[in-house]
């Protein structure tokens, strides 16, 4: 039987668990989560996972005994993503990660007009060459081309103004609705949450700027016409 | 004399670097400069060969940092172009012997004594590459219209661009074969441009009599690929040359053709 309550995805860094709000008290999820890994033992053993509890507040013991649990089944629970600070502090004191990817320097400058919500975002005024990468949870702008063997990690949108030719995975922490955008997209590979795609092989083609975004399950890239 | 210290550079193996070396030192100095050559491969020297100075070699840099020796005596004097130097580069050990640090302070006792410090960089990105770039003013990236090797150039700039002292880097295209472009089989010099997006010192065409005159130890500044390397070392000075047409090769015939066709 399928568990709505628990998502389980795959992502670049293993397996992503989403525990949904009406997953019931925490022994209670936990149990379901138990039984359901018990359902597949052979697909879950062995896997790196990270959980994601929204904003379900998590105290050490329980999170540690979830631990034991996992690692039990042949199962490591390397990073917990939560709103919460009292989850994130005690994944922390557990020694796990509280991110998917690496911290980006301190994004504090305020906006300057309060009423538009906006979002943080990594701006880097120059082109990425190969080797070059960018990690960060925000957003990421870049005025500037992305080279082939250039990467891009964010956990939001990636917006290029140039030519995507390198790598990039936009909404890496598993948002679908994020979008990846570039004056010429040819991307090596192109991934937005866990899908994954590559650029048509066609050398004739004219740069168009498009945006690549998940339709019904997959990604598609949508010219701009203005 | 304040030299201009001028580090050659790469990223991929077999593009040309030694060669480009051994031909700009050999086209400055015949230009009347006093130019002085380092080959920062160590383990691996091949510069000597390429400039016919290998039997003349008695101390190496390694020698110099290690204080076996001083510079003074480590420095070889090409026999018939008396402005050409030459650093060798120690054929044992590996790029570990030599520190950036080391570099600067050898680069530095010769600032004063030659217009041009040509330094030789190995392949790779470690510490060869750093011991290469760390005395450098400028950067000579050399690359082939090849896929892979435009790569590994990007990758060197990215890294050379990091750096605080926003060194200027310019860009030779070496090995260019102009019926190949024609036929579409290379990458023309436009397509290398586009990724890299450096300003152009040079496109030297592929041509035989390098690698013969490269096995002689006497670089032919009359050759095809000379020639192309000596309009590289007047831009160097400051010249303005214009680019080398691409397709002058083919007998008269096609060039005839090309000329009513075009």
């Amino acid at each position: 039987m399928a568990d709505d309550a628990i998502a389980i995805r795959g992502i670049r860094e293993g397996l992503l668990l989403t525990i949904k709000p009406d997953a019931g008290d925490w022994t209670e999820m936990v149990a379901r989560l138990s039984a359901r890994i018990d359902e597949q033992r052979a697909f879950f053993k062995g896997a790196r996972v990270a959980l994601d509890v929204g904003s379900r507040p998590v105290i050490h013991h329980e999170l540690d005994s979830l631990k034991a649990i996992l690692s039990k089944r042949e199962i490591t629970l390397w990073a917990v993503i939560s709103s919460s600070s009292t989850t994130l502090g005690a994944a922390r004191n557990l020694g796990l990660e509280t991110t998917l990817v690496a911290q980006s320097e301190q994004l504090d400058t305020p906006a300057i007009n309060p009423e538009e919500p906006g979002k943080p975002g990594v701006f880097i005024d120059h082109t990425l060459r190969s080797g070059r990468t960018v990690r960060t949870n925000g957003n990421v702008i870049v005025y500037g081309d992305v080279n082939p063997g250039a990467e891009i990690v964010a956990g939001g949108s990636i917006i290029i103004w140039g030519r995507l030719r390198g790598t990039v995975h936009a909404g890496a922490n598993g948002d679908e609705t994020a979008i990846v955008c570039a004056l010429d997209l040819a991307p090596t590979q192109l991934r937005i949450a866990g899908y994954i795609t590559v650029s048509p092989q066609d050398k004739r083609r004219k740069p168009l700027p498009e945006t690549a975004a998940v339709r019904q399950g997959r990604i598609v890239a949508e010219p701009w016409n203005g | 004399m304040a030299a201009r210290v001028i580090t050659v550079t790469s990223g991929k193996g077999g593009v040309g670097k030694t060669t480009t070396t051994a031909n700009l030192a050999v086209a400055l100095a015949s230009l009347g400069k006093q130019v002085i050559c380092i080959d920062a491969d160590i383990g691996l020297r091949n510069l000597d060969l390429i400039l016919g100075m290998e039997n003349r070699i008695v101390n190496d840099i390694v020698d110099v940092v290690e204080g076996r020796c001083k510079l003074r005596q480590a420095m070889i004097r090409h026999k018939t172009m008396p402005d050409l130097w030459l650093v060798p580069a120690a054929q044992t050990r590996d790029k570990t012997a030599v520190s950036p640090t080391q570099m600067v302070e050898i680069v530095k006792e010769l600032r004063n004594d030659f217009h041009f410090v040509l330094i030789d960089s190995p392949a790779g990105i470690e510490r060869g590459f750093r011991n290469a770039v760390a005395p450098a003013d400028e950067v000579l990236i050399v690359t082939n219209p090849e896929v892979s090797a435009v790569r590994d150039a990007d990758r060197i700039i990215g890294l050379i661009e990091a750096d605080a002292r926003k060194l200027p880097v310019r860009l030779i295209i070496n090995r260019v074969k102009a019926d190949m472009i024609r036929r579409g089989e290379m990458l023309s010099p436009d397509d290398v441009i586009d990724i890299l997006a450096i300003s152009l010192i040079g496109i030297v065409p592929e041509d035989e009599d390098v690698l013969i005159a490269g096995n002689r130890g006497a670089p032919d500044p009359n050759s095809r690929a000379g020639q192309s390397f000596r309009n590289i070392a007047r831009r160097l000075m400051g010249e303005d040359v214009p680019l080398e047409r691409l397709d002058n090769s083919g007998n008269l015939f096609q060039r005839l053709a090309r000329l009513f066709s075009g």
